[in-house]
């Protein structure tokens, strides 16, 4: 009997492992967001609505707020926390400035297997269409 | 209790594997259906509630069907009935797993059901139809697992499931009249838009219910050591044939209001069920099979010397459950969309792929049957007839 | 300490749901943080107490007048055109006087007003059936008025759609991307598994415009504040015979037909 409990363990430990097991030796670079964008070229101070450290951990939910604001509230302006007053739309405002959607966006999502849904909808950029 | 699921003849698992080959079928097609969109289905922009919402109408009706056991075992103290209500309740359980599968399936974006309780919204019905069929599995699963485990270890069942058990009485009738009301209260269908629409699902689901139930005690006797008793099934008889009788003076009484009136929107959507609208006729053999099956078993239910033959008992029994399910699961949500808000007609079939996860569903509902009822009648079994409640 | 497995498994079960529950409880109250300043609405937007619309049937003589208004609407919001009539859909469209108005059949019209052809779109109704069905809230009533859609929120459960009794809503039955002719990158698509339907252009209000529709017609289609009795459209309300859709049903729609052919009409 302890010799089917001990085939069973030993393959219980290769299923859980197998996901670090497989991917041992591969880079692991964290991505750099990627700013080449004609629109961000011509800025004089290179800055998002919001500080990059905000916009990192909560665009996310910087976004939902957004379109419940636009959608259901009927309100398009926002205030960033600089007092600058902005339009709320993905599609016309952020992907405006960061128009290169796949070294941008992708990279970072694609490292932290995220799949946000927003660009079933919302169009991407023109120049960089994936 | 699970256990006793777990050992079985070979019938019992060649079964199982059948019911798992169709799962496996329709949760393929299932996939395709997530990739592609609803489209694959036969519905459209007109009819734009097809097989998979019918379905869970008229399985929500079976499932409130239990009722029809615990008032007479629990109110009136009918013992005959002791023996197969946990065969009512284990086959609510089933029909309302089934129905939440079907609304499940046949939603556009189903990563966004959780919506429906981050966001309640109790001026809509299908909110209310969330909160009722699920309270009801699990009134259901809790009543139907503590009473059988109570059945065996021999004892009666804990005080306190007797709340619960009353509970599900009018629990049973909320379920299908919510169900009804998701009908009933759309100004724009006129099929649909009638204070009779409940008490119509209502008397369906009586004699749907105790039909299947019926022929399902029938198949227990066959397949194993237990007996439902045939005083039992003789009163699940009765109950069928007046709940029939209702279903059909009900459906009478459309026809007298759509056809005396002579309003035109009244008349037009049984026009095309039953005769016929513009051309357009597809449904017609399906409702006049309907009728001619529904009142040819009730016949028969009526006479005593055919309902005491268990074997014409079984053709009739099927015959109510064939005719019922096809006026709500055929004819009345594809016949509400017809004719559409500008009195066109655009007739619906189910795809290949459709049928698939339909037939997938209730492969699923019979093999949460055949597991639950399995346990149950190992303990039936075990403990032998004279149940402690 | 010895405890046998239902006493385990009724412990562990109480400490995961103590454990995930207040683990909800807290972020879920630490999620209102409130931005410093209020979202506000474009200063340059349209207000208005009750958005309506009238329908003025005599400037719309040839086919072209229907064409433009339609594919205003139907180009800027990248709205698919399928290849049948299943997948449709469709945001505004047009049909003749029996089958839009159903109820106001006469027989006796005459040829012209047998043939032609109505301007038909979502009625944006003061009480309407979809709102009060809708499980999600993913179509709600603004205050303006316009019967708005949500499409972060819709669950595709298409309830509106039975509801309905316009046939005004439509649902995407696949990706309709393959199928817009020509994107417009300033508006979103819809995806599958999601209803969409005529918005009276909120995204064009915001901005001081009046829906591409009414902006095409060439007066066929007067877009006006209908709670405002000095607005044009109430003007013509007054001054004309109108007629809704199917009043006798309650939700109080908000587009107004003058239907044409007489003097008072």
């Amino acid at each position: 009997m302890s010799g089917k409990i001990i085939a069973g363990l030993i393959i219980f430990v290769a299923l859980v492992t197998f996901p670090f097991i497989y991917n041992v030796g591969k880079a692991n670079t964290v991505p750099e967001s990627n700013l080449d964008t004609p629109v961000i070229k011509q800025m004089a101070v290179k800055q998002c609505i919001e500080p990059r450290q905000f916009m990192r951990a909560e665009h996310m939910q910087l976004l939902n707020n957004w379109r419940d604001s636009v959608v259901r509230s009927g309100n398009r302006i926002y205030t960033a926390s600089d007092g600058k007053q902005y339009s709320m739309s993905l599609q016309n405002t952020c992907m405006n400035c960061h128009s290169n959607k796949k070294e941008f966006c992708d990279k970072c999502h694609n490292y932290m297997a995220v799949n946000p849904y927003c660009f079933d909808c919302h169009l991407q950029p023109k120049e960089n269409k994936s | 209790m699970l256990d006793k699921a777990l050992s079985g003849s070979k019938r019992y698992w060649t079964w199982i594997i059948i019911l798992l080959a169709v799962i496996g079928l329709g949760v393929i097609n299932y996939m395709r259906q997530y990739q592609y969109g609803l489209g694959v289905t036969g519905m459209g922009r007109d009819i734009s509630w097809g097989v998979y919402i019918a379905q869970f109408t008229y399985l929500v009706g079976v499932a409130a069907s239990a009722v029809m056991l615990i008032i007479p075992k629990y109110l009136h103290d009918y013992k005959t009935f002791g023996k197969i209500v946990i065969l009512g309740e284990f086959l609510a359980i089933a029909a309302v797993t089934m129905c939440l599968l079907f609304i499940f399936v046949d939603l556009g974006q189903p990563a966004r059901i959780m919506n429906v309780i981050l966001h309640p919204t109790p001026n809509s019905i299908l909110f209310w139809d969330m909160i009722v069929l699920n309270g009801y599995l699990f009134i259901n699963l809790l009543v139907g697992w503590t009473t059988l485990g109570a059945d065996k270890k021999g004892i009666a069942p804990p005080a306190w499931i007797k709340p619960f058990i009353y509970l599900s009485i009018p629990w049973a009738v909320s379920i299908h009249t919510v169900t009804a009301f998701l009908y009933a209260g759309l100004p724009g269908r006129h099929l649909w838009l009638t204070a009779i629409m409940a008490p119509r699902f209502l008397a369906s689901a009586f004699a749907s219910g105790p039909a299947l139930l019926i022929l399902l005690c029938l198949l227990v006797r066959k397949l194993s050591k237990f007996d439902p008793g045939k005083e039992a099934i003789q009163t699940l008889a009765k109950i069928v044939t007046y709940a029939m009788i209702i279903n059909l003076f009900f459906l009478g009484m459309e026809f007298f209001t759509a056809f005396y009136s002579n309003i035109p929107g009244h008349m037009h959507p049984l026009k095309y069920l039953f005769f016929g609208l513009e051309g357009h006729a597809k449904l017609v053999p399906w409702m006049w099979t309907a009728v001619i099956v529904g009142i040819g078993s009730v016949i028969v239910l009526l006479f005593p010397s055919l309902r005491c033959n268990e074997r014409i008992l079984g053709f009739a029994a099927f015959g109510i459950f064939l005719a019922t399910w096809i006026d709500k699961g055929v004819g009345l949500v594809i016949g509400g969309f017809i004719p559409n808000p500008f009195e066109r007609v655009t007739e619906y079939s189910p795809t290949a792929t459709e049928i698939s996860i339909t037939l997938a569903i209730w492969a699923i509902g019979a093999l949460v049957l055949t597991v639950l009822y399995k346990i149950a009648l190992a303990v039936k079994e075990e403990t032998g007839e004279d149940a402690a409640h | 300490m010895s405890i046998n497995r239902r006493q385990f498994l009724k412990i562990a079960g109480i400490s995961s749901i103590l454990g995930l529950g207040s683990a909800a409880a807290t972020t879920g109250l630490l999620k209102g943080r409130l931005e410093a300043v209020q979202d506000i609405p474009s200063p340059e937007g349209l207000t208005a107490k009750r958005w309506g619309m009238v329908v003025d049937m005599s400037k719309f003589k040839t086919p072209a007048d229907y064409q433009r208004v339609i594919n205003a609407c139907h180009s800027i919001h990248n709205v698919p055109t399928f290849d049948n009539n299943k997948d449709e859909v469709k945001w505004i469209w047009t049909d003749d006087f029996e089958h839009t108005f159903p109820g106001h059949e006469n027989g006796f019209k005459g040829e012209e007003m047998n043939e032609k052809k109505f301007i038909v779109m979502c009625n944006h109704c003061a009480m309407p059936a979809c709102v009060r069905v809708c499980p999600t809230k993913a179509t709600f009533k603004r205050k303006d008025g316009i019967v708005m859609m949500d499409m972060h929120r819709c669950i595709g459960c298409r309830f509106c759609m039975a509801a309905c009794p316009f046939g005004a809503r439509s649902f995407n039955w696949r990706d309709p991307r393959p199928f817009i002719k020509e994107t417009n990158p300033n508006y979103p698509t819809r995806t599958k598994g999601v209803v969409e339907k005529c918005t009276f252009c909120t995204e064009r209000l915001e901005k001081g415009q009046l829906p591409a529709c009414a902006e095409e017609s060439a007066g066929g289609l007067v877009f006006g504040d209908i709670g405002d009795p000095n607005s044009e459209a109430r003007k013509l309300i007054a001054k004309h015979f109108t007629i809704r859709r199917k009043p006798e049903l309650g939700t109080e729609p908000s587009v107004y037909y003058i239907i044409g052919g007489g003097e008072n009409a």
